[in-house]
């Protein structure tokens, strides 16, 4: 198989499982866990398949172009170091499926579990071969949500909705701050290459942004690998089922943030910065991990703290300046994988089958589930470091590290073999707590369940990975060495430090230390059997030094105090001062540019004046004002006053030879008459605070004032369009469309053929535009609740309804209305022909779908004026969603059919076609796209329109219960 | 000669229109009763649409003509809601 077949088939292949798994029915338990399990395992072959080559110290590289004008291309990389991670994952991932089989719940929605599950791995996969830094940058941001949905996965119980919340946060922060120090990275290499960026190490040390960006990628991977001062997410991540902490927290999420340091090793280590930031962020990590694992009495989370301890370890490591060190980083991930992952599954087994994690109720399981009890020992041996386990080996390799290694400083030196003891002591002491809690003692008798043995196929995990800890322990060389050696040369290139994977190294200081270690845990654990058993929760000392209130302090100040704070000082509810800032803004600009750059007539010659066009615009203008003045105190009249406004526009257009648009404004002014008067039922009545705004002087100068903005901003509006309108640019676009209107668009509408033709694209998207808008507006009307001022019937209706004393049922409008009943429905056929004969003369003559839109919906919008929407629906089946959907796909088909032809998108065609009866009619294929314009017009508006009425109709309904309720709270 | 009286003709109906429109406008703006904003709107987009025929007739084309059938044929529709508004309080129900 070909490199580049078999990395994309590596990176896609979770992706796909994880969309056909997420497709099938909710209770497909089987089919969704077969899926998840056959990927896995197509994954793991194919990382096998890799490695004749990645052995040979070679590289698989795939290319894929994608922005190649930028640089940007799909780059996938896999060397030693991300062929153990590829096998981590996708071997770990086979067995923590066939796990999960077992222990999610059938009355789980399964499939989407293993959706999440395959798309994460797809994820880390991606993280772990990516051959570009913003690529691998955007696989990283893509396990931050594809944890935050597993962790989220039962998401009806708050503890994991909040995990989730924090894990997202915290480790979508951390991603930002890691595109960040990936950016000044490329900055200073030059490229995104990994290959570039890791031949370019001294380049990088020695840049002055070297200290920025590793400040940035260190808190990138400390906050994915739950580091000290950042770990405290991870606790809670507990939440998630079982499976998802043994993937996400043993080999996969967690190990992202030192798989980075360790890929970055060669570039970044080696500096007194990185030793200080890494190193001392693992140490405390260690410690403070480790030291509050023991006190905890949830199992899982005694194992989110070791983790975060081991997690430490692994970091430290990587901080040293070494290169053993690094080779002990690494054969430790490995060792943690194994005996954590299982040591997870058995606490999922345990909780599975008593129904409880908690250490102080869990007692004598050894009696019910021997075999369990016994791996479970086994992985936890390993944990501790007891010899002939594959911990121990790491653990020495550690200890050996921590006595050589050379630290900034020499106190630090002297201090570390110290701290690793304590916590190699601690890490002894919260083993022995999770086995001898959990397995030994009396029986337990208050379980909530029964415990047994489980399925021995969900036992088949545990034991696989149990027995890896064993034999790596006993034959680590023979065994994990040629792939500890291919992952150690994928980072460290041919200068590969000597190391020896032996158990028996003589009696040399780190054996003294692991056993003086293993004494020291025993003795501390006995000494803390009387606190353990007690009732007080967290550790001793720092209990109170909880970093979750912490952040969740600073969250409440973030989204909450300050935000509110914010919106007190900047923002505002009332439309006044929302609109004098606007305005004013504006104004202010408009002023500024004239400041600027001067004001002046225009190079067009003044036309004389018109008497007539004069007169009408003394009419418009006496309109305007009134609007303006009865806008506050009188809604009807100023909605009445501004239909005048807009006819007088109308007028003014067609005087300017601007037909089409007179044609459009005039569909649309009457549609905004009846969406106004539509929504003035639904206003609450007139905001009013009777003297809490100061003494009438106050209100008479801020009137005053806004009179002098409003005035300003008119006169300055006028004078702006003045000046546009006396002055032509000397190359005019308009001349271009001009002369080709006929020749290339086929007609001689020159509006039309812009907006279809020349200008489609932008037409295209402006229709999508008001689609979209159109759904928004259905969507919240769906759900739109009046104020409680507008809810009760109008008083008209009460009166008249009251004195003609009907019955119960709803009368026909048609019986009072019914000379305008009749009218209009004579009118409406009437109506449609006006719209077919825009329609097909658009083209050619002043009309064009959105014309004709706006007629056929105002004639549909009538009938329910007239009619009632009742009598309407009842007669005529709209759907506006389909006119809408219709619309869109013929205006975008027009504009693909292009492809087919060989032209670019939106390319038309143009013909006449003799019609019978018609005449001869232009059939540009432009005229199509008109066409999806007018379905999409029709149904946007009628959409917009009939959501709105429909307020009536339910607000009756739901009127008499919502007036009762509120007479009840009374 | 007669093309002297059709364009002052056409003048003077011009004027006498915008000056119904000016009478129309007074109404909407004074009222004094809701009805009689209503009925004057309804009377100014009449007179609109026979502004824009004249106009037509003064310049020589009918491309201004659709304009003018648009009002008549639609400009009712804005007085139609603003009368069920009045009389039902909703415009559709």
């Amino acid at each position: 198989m070909p490199d580049s077949l078999l990395l994309l088939a590596l990176v896609c292949l979770p992706f796909l499982g994880a969309l056909a798994a997420g497709l099938l029915p909710t209770r497909a338990r089987d089919a969704a866990s077969g899926i998840a399990g056959t990927v896995a395992l197509a994954c793991l072959g194919l990382v096998w398949a890799a490695y004749p080559t990645v052995s040979s110290g070679g590289v698989l590289r795939a290319e894929f172009a994608w922005m190649p004008t930028l640089g940007l291309n799909l780059t996938l990389r896999l060397d030693g170091f991300a062929w153990l991670f590829a096998g981590l994952i996708s071997g770990i991932g086979a067995l923590v499926v066939l796990y999960a089989r077992y222990y999610m719940s059938s009355d789980d929605p399964v499939p989407r579990f293993f959706a999440f599950l395959l798309a994460f791995m797809g994820a880390m996969t991606g993280v772990v071969v990516s051959g570009n830094l913003v690529q691998l940058v955007f696989f990283w941001e893509l396990t931050s949500l594809f944890s935050f949905l597993l962790i989220g996965y039962w998401h009806h119980t708050a503890a994991a909705r909040d995990g989730a919340r924090m894990a997202l946060t915290v480790t979508g922060a951390g991603g930002l701050a890691l595109f960040g120090g990936v950016l000044l990275i490329g900055h200073i290499v030059g490229s995104y290459d990994l290959d570039a960026v890791l031949s370019a190490g001294d380049r990088i040390r020695e840049h002055p942004l070297y200290l920025p960006a590793l400040i940035l990628i260190v808190l990138g991977a400390l906050t994915k690998s739950a580091q000290f001062p950042f770990h405290f997410w991870l606790p809670h991540a507990m939440a998630a089922p079982t499976p998802v902490s043994a993937y996400l927290h043993s080999a996969t999420l967690v190990k992202a943030g030192v798989f980075l340091l360790a890929r970055l090793w060669p570039v970044m280590a080696g500096t007194d910065a990185w030793a200080w930031t890494v190193g001392l962020a693992g140490l405390t990590t260690l410690l403070l991990g480790a030291y509050i694992a023991i006190f905890q009495n949830d199992l899982k989370g005694l194992l989110a703290y070791s983790t975060i301890s081991h997690l430490g370890l692994i970091t430290l490591l990587l901080g040293l300046k070494s290169e053993l060190a690094l080779v002990a980083a690494i054969f430790h991930i490995i060792n943690h994988a194994a005996f954590k992952c299982s040591l997870f599954m058995a606490a999922g087994i345990i909780d599975h089958e008593t129904g409880t994690r908690d250490i102080r109720r869990l007692s004598g399981l050894n009696q019910s589930m021997p075999f369990t009890a016994r791996l479970a020992m086994v992985a936890a041996a390993a944990m501790a470091g007891v010899p002939l386990l594959n911990g121990f080996l790491s653990k020495e390799m550690f200890f050996a590290e921590a006595l050589t290694a050379e630290a900034p400083l020499s106190p630090l030196l002297n201090i570390l073999p110290l701290a690793a003891m304590l916590a190699s002591a601690f890490s002894v002491a919260y083993s022995l707590r999770f086995i001898h809690g959990a397995f030994f003692g009396p029986v337990a008798t208050d379980l909530p369940r029964t415990p047994h043995e489980p399925a021995s196929w969900m036992r088949l995990p545990v034991e696989i990975l149990v027995l890896t800890c064993i034999v790596v322990g006993l034959l680590p060389a023979a065994t994990v060495g040629p792939y500890l050696a291919i992952a150690v040369h994928g980072v460290l290139g041919d200068d590969v430090p000597y190391y020896s994977l032996a158990v028996w190294h003589g009696f040399n200081l780190p054996l003294v230390m692991s056993l003086i270690a293993l004494a020291g845990g025993v003795m501390l654990y006995a000494l803390l059997q009387q606190r353990l058993r007690g009732d007080v929760e967290g550790p001793p000392l720092i209990r109170r030094l909880d970093a979750q209130r912490i952040f969740e302090q600073v969250m409440v100040f973030l989204s909450w105090r300050l935000a509110r704070r914010l919106e007190t000082l900047l923002g505002t509810r009332r439309l006044q001062p929302q609109l004098r800032l606007i305005v004013g803004i504006g104004l202010l600009a408009g002023a500024g540019a004239v400041w600027l750059r001067g004001f002046g007539p225009g190079n067009l010659p003044s036309t004389p004046v018109d008497p007539v066009l004069a007169l009408v615009w003394m009419v418009g203008a006496a309109f305007a004002l009134g609007t303006a003045w009865q806008a506050k105190f009188h809604r009807l009249a100023a909605v009445m006053l501004l239909g005048g406004v807009g006819l007088v526009v109308c007028i003014t257009f067609v005087w300017f030879s601007a037909p089409d648009l007179a044609l459009t404004q005039l569909t649309v002014e009457v549609v905004t008459t009846v969406l106004l008067v539509l929504g003035l039922r639904w206003l609450p009545k007139r905001f009013q605070v009777a003297g809490d705004r100061g003494p009438e002087v106050l209100t008479r100068t801020r009137r005053a004032r806004d009179l002098a903005i409003a005035v300003g901003a008119g006169c300055g509006l006028a004078a702006l369009s003045y000046a546009v309108m006396t002055r032509v640019p000397p190359e005019l676009l308009a001349s271009h469309f001009l002369e080709r209107a006929y020749t290339e668009g086929g007609g001689t509408n020159v509006v039309n053929v812009i907006l279809v033709d020349f200008r489609g694209f932008d037409t295209l998207g402006e229709i999508f535009v008001v689609a979209a808008v159109a759904l928004t507006t259905y969507a919240l009307l769906r759900r739109f609740r009046p104020a409680a001022d507008s809810v009760e019937i109008p008083e008209q209706q009460r009166d008249q309804d009251g004195a003609t004393q009907h019955d119960d049922a709803v009368r026909p409008t048609a019986d009072w209305l019914l000379v305008p009943f009749t009218l209009t429905r004579l009118l409406f056929p009437v109506m449609l022909v006006v719209a077919v004969f825009l329609m097909l003369r658009g083209h050619d003559l002043p009309g064009g779908g959105f014309s004709a839109g706006m007629v056929v919906a105002i004639a549909i919008l009538l009938q329910y004026i007239i009619g009632g929407a009742a009598w309407t629906e009842a007669h005529l089946r709209l759907r506006p969603q389909i006119w809408l959907g219709a619309g869109l796909l013929i205006a975008s088909g027009t504009g693909i059919v292009a492809w087919f032809f060989g032209r670019p998108f939106l390319t038309t065609y143009f013909a006449y076609a003799e019609l019978p009866l018609i005449g001869k009619v232009p059939t540009a294929s432009a005229l199509i796209f008109d066409i999806g314009v007018f379905a999409l017009v029709v149904g946007a508006t009628l959409l917009m329109l009939v959501a709105l009425a429909h307020q009536s109709v339910r607000g009756h309904r739901a009127a008499p219960r919502r007036v009762g309720s509120r007479a009840g709270e009374a | 000669m007669s093309a002297m009286i059709l364009s002052s003709a056409i003048l003077a109906a011009q004027i006498l229109l915008v000056a119904a429109m000016g009478c129309a406008a007074l109404r909407v703006l004074r009222g004094p009763r809701a009805q009689d904003r209503v009925l004057a709107l309804d009377t100014l987009y009449v007179n609109g649409a026979m502004l824009l025929l004249v106009f037509g007739i003064r310049t020589g084309t009918t491309h201004y003509f659709e304009a003018a059938l648009l009002i008549s044929l639609l400009g009712f529709v804005a007085t139609a809601a603003l009368s069920k508004f009045l009389m039902r309080g909703e415009v559709i129900e």
